[in-house]
Formats: structure tokens, C-alpha cells, sequence
């Protein structure tokens, strides 16, 4: 068997537009790890069921031990690592923690991001839209329970978030609005 | 013990916002330069003799640094270890990697370490081994027969080792019963998949000769003396390291052969090596759990009091023993008297060597097996006498006024309240309205069905494996916690915090507990058993305490008065009557390591490490309740309710014990519904990855409502018993009970695990209308 040659590939992951040379048959999973360096993303089956590699793809969720690194070519991948704002963690994050919703953390980042997609889609889903949801991510330490939880809990977040932004962003529209009036007034 | 105010509180674990952020490092996170891959050629034979390895072709490819097989490293490299204290013990020599014969499909025969770990992956593929298969035996009663291949031919009756027990007048309890009740059940083997599958990193210094071994393990102590033996190295050199742990639930509370041979490949190649396992050698080539299959008899009297009780029981052992495997099979035999008062049991275990992976501890470890053969016979004694399965329970439990309750298996239970659990669970099941909302849907062709399940299960190991710990405050304050368990998603960096917080007076935030590097940790034996916190949690809590001394030892040299009129109230020491004049561990600390003329006798320092080993197990109970509706047109089983109510002592963090229960619940669980480790006859695994093996899901699960009495444990100064291992130990049961129960009216007693809509649908169709019995 010769060695096949590099493909040349450009990836923006986490924000950032990176490029790499890789062999052909390199799965999206070790790019991220071993050569982009973000060991969040986990390896747990190799055969697509358990999750922990799941990251968003082009704002999909797809599980990177099955996606070649070269499909991701072009493309924009977030990872567990580009999900918190430098300190401040992403709300699933901090509901997550306050509802004891992972212990020994292998499949956490996975399934956070599995709960991120369904939020995207759904801000108000049922426990049993959450539990479809996150089917494809195994967890074997919580029961699912707290994750759960931890789903709900985010999902209330980031609608109170919304709200917030949503009077925070009428308010500046209307602040912005009185400020260029003023001006103009000045300007008048 | 102290007032508290952090014990008992449901804090949020210091563990996550790293693990959440993605920064946790597990095993195959640490990189270092020059690092190799290692990967393993393994037998796709169940059985066979191996003639010829050709790894010419492998060690020819470019970017292959070394290849290695069996037959090469036999006189290298140690055998496996396996513990246990039993006379009939065979031990077959256990090698690192198959020399002349493989036993089992996955049985390491070549190592291969190459520059990347595609090429690795791909040397495999050119080592050509000459096989010779040989007659192939799956089945551990088949096995025991005369007939049966032989497996190791120093023992042609291919028994690993018996076990039997026998107290009290079992014969006179069979003769005077009015009925006898039987049970074969089969305790399906399992695959305890931890989400991180194992890995191993290995880095040999060549000047300092110092080997430092990166392992997922439950119990880096314990790997550092096997490996130290394996490897033929001073102990003094050899570092292990856990580093975070993707879960365990047993199946890394081993020594396993990988970890012996990344650190002969770092010796040798003078080079770090990595071996990640994949899932599917995971399943292969990690340890199984449960695998027993018995014949239980109860002599009762037409009343419901239970006579005695005779358990006979064949353990499918595998090819070859592990670190515990014959442990397991006699704690179920320990365990059998559940938590009833039988003056006769008898037990006999044999157990039996199979061409498969070995079995050994997967979370409670011989207890599930225990609660599952007495929890199903009390349902099916109930069955027989019509008697309500509660009542039934009810009238043998002891009362919590005879603890310790001495078993006739030897046991002394510490503590408990079996009433009162059983009680706080019917309450929530609504026990009484679901049996009447039973026969109101009976009637109308619907099958509910309501599975109780009273368990005691032993805990906190216990007399004989003692846990370390030490406390150290550092002169700018803050506090090092260490200790010898290795905690692997339990949250101990937050439990024990809280303890010494509450010791010691200090904030949570200035606690750091340091845990999973022998370097690191003077001593340790590790996580299991569901004895960290009721173990390793003491130790560090006497640790604490002597801290707490050594800081009234200096405070009263400071304030030049005698220790005994200093008092201890909000984490400072005061002066008897002058609560101003106060002194906080943190200054205490400061205080003494910049002191000018200290006295000889008195501490510079504030540090005392402990070691604790209790002198009786902890005994956790509780009970389960599980209600279900079974379709008899699909087979299908809808979990309507589950209840769980949980005595484990007391309580350091409600949250922790909350998600080990709701974990523990959903793997008892998948074994009742779903789990299954499956050889053919041949020796081939057919559940070999997780598209096969049927780990439980977020929708399968129902919500838990879980409860708690408190009973605490005189067994430890904190009152705490553990709780690692009861979800999985009271939840089986309950399931499989709720299934008999919906499906008396089809005439079943019993069906076997798991509850496959297959297998309940053909029971269904098996018996259309045999009557309802209940």
C-alpha cells in the first residue's frame, strides 16, 4: 500500500479559519484532535452510536469519528471550546452544572452539543422532545435525569436571555433613535 | 461530630467547568513529543493454537518502530494478577499476550508501535498468524460436563475454583416446610462500557530509570505494586497516573495486560507509547460482569416465613481470572439472605473457565446477582402462597431494633430500618390503588404490572482494604486534600472538600483535593466497592481532625494559654470567655511557619495524613418500586412509575447521591430490559460493538422519583454507608418483578433478563389467558 497523497484543506473551527494537510482517510475527530489540538472532542465507539465526538458542522450536529476530515473542507466547525465566552460559560454550560448534569465528563461535551442544536431549533422543547434529542449521545454515568434537567434549565436561560436582549436591543433601537434625533435636533 | 454547615448541602461539584469546557484531561490527552501508537493484533478465534506469526511484512513497512508477538515476550513480562483466598483456586498463567494458545476471541497475540496511529492500524493487516482451531466452549454448565472441551489442560474439569458455605439446620428447614419453592435464574453477562473506553500512556526516562505510566484506572496504587511485580522494576521508580477517568464502574479496577505492556514498549523503545482502546476491543477485551446462572429453593412455611434457603450457582469465569474475579461469585453468596431473617442458608458455588473474556466486578459486583435471587424468589414464594409480595417482605424483615442483624451467611448488618423505607415507597407508589387500578385494567385486557424490590446490599470495602488521606495547610492558608481513592466522576473533589471545610473552618474554595498519581499520594487502594467517601472520605476526615490539634497546639503556645481553655466556633480558636481574641486555621498556619523560636515539641506545619480502615462493611437498603405496562401484542414495556427510596447513612451531598443513584438506576435497568453480552457456540461475540450492545438511552429511561430514609452506620465516626452501587443493585429486581407480575395472567412466574419484546411477546403468546393468579 503506498501512501496517498495530502489533501490541502481549510477549516474555520471555533472562529478561527485554520488550514491542514491531511491524509485522505483522516477522520474530522483526530483533526480536531491531534491537529488543531482540541482534545474536547471525544472518540467513544467508532461506530456513530455513542456521541461524544459530536460537534457542530456548517451549524449541524454531527458525530466526527464518522466525517472525514476532508468533507469538513470549507466548511465551519464549533467544538466544546468555542462554546463559553472566555469565562463566562455558555448557558447549557452553567445549567449543566447547576443540575449535577455529567460526572466523569467523557460525554459531556458531545451531549452539550447535541442540546445545543436542539435549542437552536426548539427554545421550548418537552422532556420528551430533550430526550429525542439527545438519543444519539450515551451517557452511563447520570441516567439522563440531570441532563435532562440541565436542558430545561438552559432552555428557560436562554429564552430569559432572549427576552433580555430582545428589551436590551428595543431599548438601544429606541435610545438610538432618541440619540439620532437629538443630533438631528442638534443638527438642526 | 462537629456542627456542619456544608455537610449534607447540595453543593455544586468543583469537578465541572473544566470537564464542561472541554479541558478535562483524559488519558489520550496528554501528548508528548516523540510519542508512538500502539496497537494490538487479537484473536479471532475463541480457541486455538498457534502455530506460526509471520510480522515480517509489519516490521518492514515504513513509520513501523517495533512488532512484537507473544512467543517473543513470554519470559518478559510477568502474568496478570488475580487476588482471592480460596484453597481450590486454579490459576491458569495469564501472559500479556497469548504465547502458544489463544482462549478467547480478543486475546492480544502481536503489539505493533508505529509513528502515527493510522500506520499502527495498519501493520495489523500484515502480521499473519497460523491458527489451529481448537473445540470451542461458551456455555459454563456445559463446561463442568465430562464431555466438554478442555479449556486449560492441567484441569480437564475445567473448574476454576468452588466456593460453598453452609449455616444453620438447612436439612431440618427443608423437612419441616409446607412448601418448596424453585428458581433458575440466569444472570445474563455484561459489558460495563464506560464511556471512555481504556487507555494507556507509558514514558521510560532512561537516566533517571524512572517509568511513569498514564492509565484510565480505578486504582492507581494497586496498578503501581502489580505493575512493579510485572515488569520487574523498584517500585520507587514506577509513577502511575490517573488522570481524569471516563468512567469505570469496575471495569477499571484491574490490571490489565495493555498496562504491563506500554510500560515494557517504554523500556524497551525508550520511547513514550500511547495505546487508546477502541470500543470494539473494549467489548472484547475489557472485563464482563455477572454471568451466573443458579438453582435457588426456598423452604417456607404455608404463612410466608422463610426456612431456609439453598442457592446453587455455576459463574462463568472466562478463560482466564482477572484481578477479582473469584471474589465475585462468593459475595453473592454472602449476600443471599437479603434483607430477611433466614436461619438455614446453604450456597455452593462452582465456577467454571469458558472460552470468553473474564468476568470480574462491574458496578455491585456479585450484590446485584445476590438481590436478584432473593428479590425473585420472594416474588415467586409470594406467587405460590398468594400472598402480597409487600406483606411477604414485611413479615421477614428483622426489626430495626435487632441490628446488628447476623445473617446465616456470617454477615453482621450495621444498621438499618427496612420497614420504614418500604413504607416511605408505597406511600409515593400508591401501592394500594395501583394493585386496584391493576385489576380494574385486567379486566379490561391491559397488563400493568407493580415489581417491588426491598434490597441490602454490602458496601464501604471494607475490613481488609483500608483508604489514606491527608490534609495540609499551606502557610498562605489554602488547603491540600489528598487522597488515596481515585474518584472517576463521583465528585469527591467537592465531598471531601465539604467535609474539611466544615473540619476545619475554612471556605470550599481554598480546599484543592489532589487525588490519582502515586507521586502525588503517599498510599492509596482506590475506588469501588462504593467505599470512597465511607473509606477514603474518613480517612481524610481524621486527617482533619488531627490538623484541627496541631492548630490548637500552636494557637494556645500563641496565646500562652493551655489548648484545653481554648473553644473552636466558627473556624476560629478563642480563648475561653475572650471570643474576640480569635485565631483562624489560616493564621494559625502563617503564624507557625514564620515563627521565631518555636518550641521543639510543637508543629511547623499544619499537616497529619490518616488511615482508616473500618472494622465492619456498610450495609445501604432501601426500596425500589418499578410499575409497568406491558403490550402483549408487541411485547413492548412502558415504565409508567419508579420509585426509589434509599437508605445510605448519612448524607455529605444530596446532588452527588442523587446522580449516582439515577445512574446506578439506569444501568440496573438496561440489564433487566436491554443488555446482553452474546457468544455464539463458536466463541464469537455478536454483540461486539454498541450497534449490538444495547447500552439504555435518554428516551428509554423513565423519570425517577427518588426518596431517602436515614439510618446511620456505627461503623464510621461520619455515619455514612456509600452509594455508588445501590441504583444497580435494587433496580433489576424491581423491573423483572413488574414484569412477572403484569404477566400472570399469562400464566408466567418467571421470565429471564433481558426483557426483550421478542421474549415477552412470545410469553404472551405462549399461554393466551392461562388465568390470573396473583
Amino acid at each position: 500500500m503506498d501512501p496517498v497523497p495530502k489533501k490541502k484543506i481549510s477549516v474555520k473551527i471555533n472562529g478561527v479559519v485554520r488550514t491542514f494537510e491531511v491524509e485522505p482517510r483522516l477522520l474530522l475527530v483526530y483533526l480536531l484532535r491531534d491537529d488543531a489540538g482540541l482534545t474536547g472532542t471525544h472518540i467513544g465507539c467508532d461506530t456513530s452510536i455513542c456521541g461524544a465526538c459530536t460537534v457542530m458542522l456548517d451549524g449541524a450536529a454531527v458525530k466526527s469519528c464518522t466525517a472525514l476530515a476532508v468533507q469538513a473542507d470549507g466548511g465551519e466547525v464549533l467544538t466544546i471550546e468555542g462554546l463559553a465566552q472566555g469565562e463566562k460559560l455558555h448557558p447549557i454550560q452553567e445549567a449543566f452544572w447547576q443540575c449535577h448534569g455529567l460526572q466523569c465528563g467523557f460525554c459531556t461535551p458531545g451531549m452539550i452539543l447535541s442540546a445545543y442544536q436542539l435549542l437552536k431549533r426548539n427554545s421550548k422543547p418537552t422532556e420528551v422532545e430533550i430526550r429525542h434529542a439527545i438519543d444519539g449521545n450515551l451517557c452511563r454515568c447520570t441516567g439522563y435525569q440531570h441532563i435532562v434537567d440541565a436542558v430545561q434549565m438552559a432552555a428557560r436561560l436562554t429564552r430569559r436571555k432572549a427576552r433580555g436582549e430582545g428589551r436590551e436591543s428595543r431599548s438601544s433601537k429606541r435610545k438610538a433613535t432618541s440619540r439620532n434625533s437629538s443630533n438631528s435636533k442638534i443638527q438642526n | 461530630m462537629p456542627v456542619s454547615k456544608l455537610v449534607g448541602a447540595r453543593v455544586k461539584r468543583h469537578e465541572d467547568p473544566s470537564l464542561m469546557r472541554g479541558l478535562g484531561v483524559y488519558v489520550d490527552d496528554v501528548k508528548l513529543p516523540g510519542i508512538l501508537h500502539v496497537a494490538i493484533l487479537r484473536s479471532p478465534h475463541a480457541h486455538a493454537r498457534i502455530k506460526n506469526i509471520d510480522a515480517n511484512a509489519a516490521r518492514q513497512r515504513a513509520g513501523i518502530i517495533a512488532v512484537f508477538t507473544g512467543r517473543e515476550i513470554k519470559d518478559e513480562i510477568g502474568t496478570i494478577p488475580t487476588t482471592a483466598d480460596n484453597p481450590t483456586l486454579r490459576i491458569p498463567p495469564h501472559r500479556v499476550l497469548a504465547a502458544d494458545k489463544v482462549c478467547y476471541v480478543g486475546e492480544g497475540v502481536a503489539v505493533v508501535a508505529a509513528e502515527d496511529r493510522y500506520a499502527a492500524r495498519d501493520a495489523l493487516d500484515l502480521i499473519q498468524v497460523d491458527y489451529e482451531p481448537l473445540p470451542v466452549v461458551t456455555d459454563p454448565e456445559k463446561s463442568l460436563t465430562p464431555n466438554s472441551p478442555v479449556i486449560h489442560s492441567e484441569w480437564p474439569d475445567n473448574l476454576a475454583f468452588s466456593w460453598q458455605q453452609e449455616q444453620g439446620d438447612i436439612a431440618g428447614a427443608f423437612k419441616q416446610a409446607d412448601r418448596i419453592v424453585k428458581q433458575r435464574l440466569v444472570h445474563q453477562r455484561l459489558a460495563p462500557i464506560a464511556m471512555e473506553p481504556r487507555g494507556v500512556l507509558a514514558r521510560y526516562l532512561a537516566d533517571s530509570k524512572d517509568l511513569t505510566v498514564w492509565s484510565s484506572t480505578q486504582i492507581p496504587h494497586l496498578l503501581k505494586t502489580h505493575l512493579a511485580q510485572m515488569l520487574n522494576l523498584p517500585e520507587n521508580h514506577l509513577r502511575v497516573i490517573a488522570p481524569e477517568v471516563g468512567g469505570g464502574f469496575g471495569s477499571k479496577l484491574n490490571v490489565y495486560a495493555e498496562e504491563a505492556l506500554l510500560g515494557y514498549l517504554a523500556l524497551k523503545l525508550n520511547r513514550p507509547v500511547k495505546w487508546i482502546e477502541e470500543r470494539q476491543e473494549n467489548i472484547r477485551a475489557t472485563i464482563h460482569g455477572r454471568g451466573q446462572v443458579g438453582e435457588v429453593e426456598a423452604a417456607v412455611k404455608k404463612d410466608g416465613t422463610i426456612l431456609g434457603l439453598r442457592y446453587k450457582v455455576v459463574a462463568d469465569i472466562g478463560a482466564y481470572h482477572q484481578l477479582f474475579t473469584p471474589a465475585i461469585p462468593p459475595f453473592t453468596g454472602l449476600m443471599l439472605s437479603g434483607c430477611y431473617k433466614i436461619p438455614a442458608i446453604a450456597i455452593a458455588v462452582k465456577a467454571a473457565f469458558t472460552n470468553k473474556m473474564s468476568t470480574d466486578a462491574y458496578r455491585g459486583a456479585g450484590r446485584p446477582e445476590a438481590t436478584y435471587v432473593i428479590e425473585r424468589l420472594m416474588d415467586c414464594v409470594a406467587r405460590e402462597l398468594r400472598l402480597d409480595p409487600v406483606k411477604l417482605r414485611q413479615k421477614n424483615f428483622p426489626k430495626s431494633t435487632e441490628f446488628p442483624f447476623k445473617t446465616a451467611t456470617g454477615l453482621a448488618y450495621d444498621s438499618g430500618n427496612y420497614q420504614s423505607a418500604l413504607a416511605k415507597a408505597l406511600e409515593l407508589a400508591g401501592y394500594g390503588k395501583l394493585r386496584r387500578e391493576q385489576e380494574r385494567l385486567r379486566g379490561r385486557g391491559r397488563y400493568l404490572g407493580v415489581g417491588v424490590s426491598t434490597y441490602v446490599e454490602i458496601c464501604a470495602m471494607g475490613p481488609g482494604f483500608w483508604e489514606y488521606g491527608k490534609v495540609e495547610v499551606e502557610p498562605g492558608g489554602k488547603v491540600n486534600v489528598y487522597s488515596g481513592a481515585s474518584p472517576h466522576g463521583q465528585g469527591q473533589k467537592t465531598s471531601f472538600a465539604q467535609i474539611v471545610a466544615d473540619q476545619l473552618g475554612v471556605e470550599l474554595d481554598d480546599i484543592s483535593v489532589i487525588h490519582g498519581d502515586t507521586a502525588l499520594v503517599a498510599k492509596g487502594i482506590g475506588t469501588f466497592g462504593s467505599r470512597a467517601t465511607a473509606v477514603g472520605g474518613i480517612a481524610v476526615y481524621q486527617a482533619a481532625e488531627k490538623v484541627k490539634e496541631q492548630a490548637r497546639e500552636l494557637a494556645s503556645h500563641f496565646f500562652e494559654v493551655d489548648p484545653d481553655d481554648l473553644v473552636f466556633s466558627d473556624g476560629k480558636f478563642n480563648v475561653k470567655g475572650v471570643p474576640r481574641k480569635g485565631l483562624t486555621i489560616r493564621q494559625i498556619a502563617h503564624q507557625a511557619h514564620g515563627a521565631t523560636n518555636l518550641p521543639g515539641n510543637l508543629p511547623r506545619e499544619l499537616a497529619a495524613d490518616a488511615t482508616f480502615e473500618p472494622a465492619n462493611f456498610t450495609f445501604p437498603f432501601g426500596t425500589h418500586i418499578c410499575v409497568v405496562e406491558v403490550d402483549p401484542q408487541s411485547g413492548r414495556i412502558e415504565i409508567k412509575k419508579y420509585i426509589a427510596v434509599d437508605d445510605c447513612g448519612k448524607v455529605i451531598n444530596p446532588l452527588l447521591v442523587d446522580g449516582q443513584l439515577q445512574g446506578g438506576i439506569a444501568q440496573g435497568l438496561g440489564q433487566a430490559l436491554f443488555e446482553e453480552i452474546v457468544y455464539d457456540e463458536n466463541g464469537q461475540l455478536l454483540t461486539g460493538s454498541l450497534m449490538d450492545y444495547a447500552v439504555p438511552r435518554a428516551a428509554d429511561m423513565p423519570r425517577l422519583k427518588l426518596a431517602r430514609t436515614e439510618t446511620p452506620t456505627p461503623v464510621n465516626p461520619l455515619g455514612i454507608k456509600g452509594i455508588g452501587e445501590a441504583g444497580t443493585i435494587g433496580s433489576t429486581p424491581a423491573m423483572v418483578n413488574a414484569v412477572a407480575d403484569a404477566l400472570a395472567p399469562f400464566g408466567v412466574t418467571h421470565v429471564d433478563m433481558p426483557l426483550t419484546p421478542q421474549k415477552v411477546w412470545r410469553l404472551c403468546r405462549r399461554a393466551p389467558g392461562a388465568g390470573a393468579r396473583r
